[in-house]
């Protein structure tokens, strides 16, 4: 064989992120298919089969939790995509006062989630909270927000919409930013209104940072548990738990085999939505 | 590269606060009821001033199911401190206590604990693992003695009257029932102190119960907690701020007079006394009524217990705490503390001759015949773990009484397994 | 500017302000009140101000706590960001440069890397079986194994904008390939490096749920365990739950005070175009 001059690109540059990647990524991923099916107390295993999912469908709140995370994760990313993407255009429109604006609406992202969430439990206090007592000079009668079964789940989803949506706009100012100008300049020579000029040059210019901020958001918000930790704790009851917090609490009770279980439930809902998905987003892109 | 990251800090750390090599820190984790809080920092401090060499790291936990899941996990990981507080009873037991705690049977001080309380905190092995931290406690009502008074009302002996008696002191404008879900574990109790009455009815039910041939929805009588306390929600008696209130919101309420009743164990008279000492006489005491009023008694509750975890690194020292907590001497300290709370189960330790009202409409069930019944977690080693949430959602008109007490016995199914019960 | 952009300015200020500015302004009012007015939740103007005295309350409690999450949070916050920039850029250098067959499998780690989420309890008995349970050094791998996707995903697409001569020149003046790298290649990549230092640090000083799981124990706290552990320690002392809330905001702060006119701009190099 020729002497094979030595690659200015040596294959060892991936070797450590390889053995980071697959020791603490790729093997628990991969061995939790099977820890899910033992009874296990981190020492030993017992395989039980099935049980565990049997057991993890029987829980009646778990339905719920199933339910619920769809739910969560749909409101959040739809509520991120639409926010994210007409603040974006606000911030970039040359307003008064605009990159003062930009880092106010960046600002929540930067606060720690435990932090926001003890904030807004003490601003949606039913009686005490500044969020009510400003609804009551309105006349309203403000709801008890985090604690009203029905409400509970899409409070916590407004918070997490409030914390979260300073990226997706960042995301999006990026976005906008790569559109060149005279897209717009041939617009107006057509007679483009503004709305027009929105629905028919930024809308689908701006397509990839749009993927961008719905894959993030909707697997962050299919895989959320920070926020709901600490808030609500998925109550009252079990209003507001979601597959993460059940997986969880069955991790603290010490059901270990039972969690893994929820993990891999969760896994297989994420593969099930993102992947098509994502490969529909791609299709799309060919045939534009 | 292993990062060494206490040794460093700590190394730069120690020289700041000045400590000495030689004295030993007991890390202490308690939950944070205040009254809790207030005991054990009276007694590390009265620990401290006899033995100037060890100091104490005192940590608060939340109570309920949130605290039993980080007991469970600390000591699963190694990572509890050297004493800790929690349940006796059945809550114990889930502990593992066996492999997981300290056997304290040959602690000289076991001598002074009275002997109704051992088996609470005896491993299935037959040692013992804890020492009693406070006093026992009934479960049942606190209510307001200046609302009474000024509505003249009296205590009830059934539930009717009880019920009438909300609808008076929802008229006359104040809170009949202080409720407190923000604290979910506090939303158990109409359950939970009414087992005086179940087993009122039915006297084989802890056993039955515990053999999986009693169930809380098929029997009858067992599902009445969770019908109370749905009755309490539909008809409207709850604050307004129900969902969110705190335990300390709870007695605030029972203490000032916004509210006339609060079901509740004992053990919030310290916090009481602590926190509203001009208001200590206006709070008073009955058991949970039931359904008829020849048959009234009191659910009661051991106190809760110190342990040493079979990790811990202190052992020696944490031992001799404990025995100091177990003495004479660390039953009128926690006295002087809190004031007198309820029964301590210390021989030798007497009750002062003036106690609170709560307290002294309380020691009356003790006195009597038949009046008292343990809470169902000291006659069975089960209480499922979800019990709070699914108390929750009937008392927030989520879930209807009879499919509650359905769901929980499903829930208490997983515990039994869990727990290697036979017959489950 | 016309009259319409600074009124629509003027709006937007009004909106963005109740909604983003006035919840910081609240913690700031209750982080320096007295225990019992915090008690009260009004937003309302400090009566008295107690800021040394709730700051250095916040700071003694359980023995100094918060300086050792201090401590605890740098560390793994700038080991973790290190690494990733490193390891991220290395392998999106090679993916970019020496396309193979090997590229296809490193896309699916990436993609699997963005999206699975992780096995927690199996995550732990891997790090029990290192020794790594429980230490800082395991925190700082797990950033680096879930963040790694993101970060080779922004420097893959950047580094095809910097052009192969470089790399040649610098072979030709003699340089190894590791020297190429670190001389020629990283330094070139600051616009995407600055977005992965914000992004990832604000990340993973503000992670909660892989503290949560993997770091259990009073000696390996971190920031963000600490508030939430001082929410049942603080529970009837609001003013220092929020002091606490205060404090912790100020690191992410800075870093993104200091970096703030450059996210954009690596945002739209990077990752969006990709």
């Amino acid at each position: 064989m020729a002497q094979k001059r030595a690659s200015p690109y040596p294959y060892w540059f991936v070797l450590p992120s390889a053995v980071v990647f697959i020791t603490l990524f790729l093997v628990p991923t991969l061995v939790s298919f099977w820890f899910s099916l033992t009874r296990w107390d981190l020492f030993t295993a017992e395989y039980i089969g099935l049980d565990n999912y049997r057991q993890f469908f029987k829980e009646p709140f778990l339905v719920q939790g199933l339910i619920n995370t769809l739910i969560y994760a749909v409101t959040t990313s739809g509520a991120k995509t639409v926010l994210g993407l007409l603040l974006a255009v606000l911030l970039t429109s040359g307003i008064w006062m605009q990159s003062f604006l930009r880092s106010v609406v960046f600002f929540p992202v930067l606060v720690s989630t435990i932090g926001v969430g003890i904030t807004f439990t003490v601003l949606m206090h039913p009686t005490k909270g500044s969020i009510n007592i400003a609804l009551s000079y309105l006349g309203i009668d403000g709801p008890t927000w985090l604690a009203d079964p029905a409400l509970a789940l899409y409070s916590v989803a407004f918070i997490d919409v409030w914390k979260g949506v300073g990226l997706a706009t960042l995301i999006y100012i990026a976005g906008l930013a790569a559109i060149s100008p005279d897209y717009y300049e041939a617009a107006r020579i057509d007679g483009a209104t503004r709305l027009q000029q929105f629905w028919r040059v930024t809308v689908p210019l701006v397509r990839p940072a749009t993927v961008t901020v719905i894959t993030l958001s909707l697997i962050g918000g299919l895989r959320s548990f920070d926020v709901i930790w600490a808030t609500t704790r998925g109550g009252p009851g079990f209003a507001s738990d979601v597959l993460a917090s059940v997986i969880y609490k069955q991790y603290q009770a010490g059901f270990y085999g039972l969690s893994t279980a929820g993990n891999v439930i969760l896994f297989l809902l994420i593969a099930v939505i993102v992947i098509p998905m994502t490969a529909w987003f791609q299709k799309r892109e060919l045939d534009l | 590269m292993k990062l060494t990251h206490s040794a460093a800090f700590l190394a730069a750390f120690s020289m700041v606060s000045g400590m000495a090599a030689a004295e030993t820190t007991l890390s202490v984790l308690i939950d944070n009821n205040p009254e809790t809080v207030t005991l054990m920092e009276t007694l590390a401090a009265a620990y401290t001033a006899a033995h100037p060499d060890v100091t104490f790291d005192i940590e608060q936990r939340n109570g309920g199911s949130e605290g039993d899941n980080l007991v469970k996990t600390r000591l699963a990981t190694g990572e509890m401190a050297d004493v800790f507080n929690y349940n006796s009873g059945s809550l114990f037991q889930a502990l593992n206590p066996a492999t997981t705690l300290t056997d304290l049977s040959d602690l000289a001080a076991q001598a002074n604990v009275v002997d109704s309380f051992k088996p609470t905190v005896t491993a299935p092995d037959g040692t013992v693992r804890g020492i009693p931290f406070g006093s026992a406690m009934g479960g049942g009502i606190y209510y307001s003695r200046k609302i009474y008074a000024e509505l003249g009302l009296s205590v009830p002996k059934t539930f009717d009257e009880f019920m009438a008696n909300n609808a008076k002191v929802k008229e006359a404008g104040k809170v009949p029932v202080a409720t407190t879900f923000g604290d979910t574990w506090t939303s158990q109790l109409f359950v939970l102190a009414d087992f005086y009455n179940v087993q009122a009815e039915n006297p084989n039910f802890a056993a039955d119960y515990t053999a999986n041939k009693a169930k809380y929805a098929t029997t009858p009588g067992a599902d009445r907690g969770f019908k109370y306390l749905e009755d309490v929600f539909k008809a409207g008696y709850m604050n307004a701020d129900f969902g969110v209130a705190k335990f300390d919101d709870g007695l605030r309420m029972i203490a000032t007079g916004e509210a006339a009743h609060y079901p509740m164990l004992t053990f919030g008279i310290g916090t009481i006394k602590q926190n509203f000492p001009e208001n200590l006489n206006d709070v008073g005491f009955f058991a949970q009524p039931g359904p008829t009023a020849d048959k009234n008694g009191l659910t009661v509750w051991m106190p809760s217990a110190l342990y040493i975890p079979a990790a811990s690194e202190n052992a020696d020292v944490a031992k001799d705490f404990l025995s100091f907590v177990a003495s004479v001497e660390g039953c009128n300290t926690m006295i002087g503390a809190t004031g007198a709370t309820g029964p301590y189960l210390i021989k030798g330790c007497e009750l002062p001759a003036d106690v609170p009202p709560a307290v002294a409409d309380m020691l009356p069930y003790f006195q009597g015949e038949g009046m008292t019944a343990p809470a169902l977690e000291f006659l069975s080693p089960i209480k499922g773990p979800a019990l709070e949430q699914i108390t929750v959602e009937v008392g927030s008109g989520i879930r209807p009484a009879a499919e509650a007490a359905a769901l929980y016995d499903q829930d208490v199914e997983k515990q039994a397994k869990q727990l290697g019960l036979p017959n489950w | 500017m016309t009259r319409r952009q600074r009124l629509i300015g003027l709006v937007s200020l009004i909106v963005a302000t109740v909604v983003f500015i006035v919840p910081f302004v609240f913690i700031l009012f209750m982080a320096v009140k007295s225990k019992s007015e915090a008690a009260l939740f009004t937003f309302t103007w400090p009566t008295e101000w107690f800021f040394v005295e709730n700051l250095i309350e916040v700071v003694k409690a359980r023995n100094y706590m918060l300086l050792l999450a201090y401590f605890n949070s740098t560390v793994i916050t700038v080991g973790a960001v290190a690494l990733l920039i490193v390891f991220g850029a290395m392998v999106g250098y090679i993916l970019q440069r020496r396309p193979s067959g090997w590229n296809k499998v490193i896309y699916a780690c990436v993609l699997m890397g963005l999206m699975v989420p992780p096995a927690v309890v199996p995550t732990i008995w891997v790090l029990q079986g290192l020794n790594l349970f429980k230490t800082l050094t395991g925190m700082v791998l797990i950033h680096v194994a879930y963040g790694l996707a993101f970060s080779v995903l922004l420097y893959r697409s950047f580094i095809g904008t910097i052009p192969r001569e470089l790399d040649e020149a610098a072979r030709i003046d003699g340089a190894k390939p590791l020297q190429i790298f670190f001389k020629v290649i990283l330094p070139l990549l600051k616009p995407v490096t600055v977005t992965l230092i914000v992004v990832q640090s604000i990340a993973i000083f503000n992670d909660f749920t892989n503290a949560l799981y993997y770091l259990p124990g009073k000696e390996n706290v971190t920031v963000q365990l600490t508030l939430f552990n001082f929410q049942s320690q603080f529970r009837s002392q609001f003013n220092l739950l929020f002091m606490n809330i205060l404090l912790v905001t100020i690191p992410p702060l800075l870093v993104f005070i200091f970096f703030n006119r450059q996210i954009v701009a690596g945002m739209t190099s990077g990752a969006v175009k990709g």
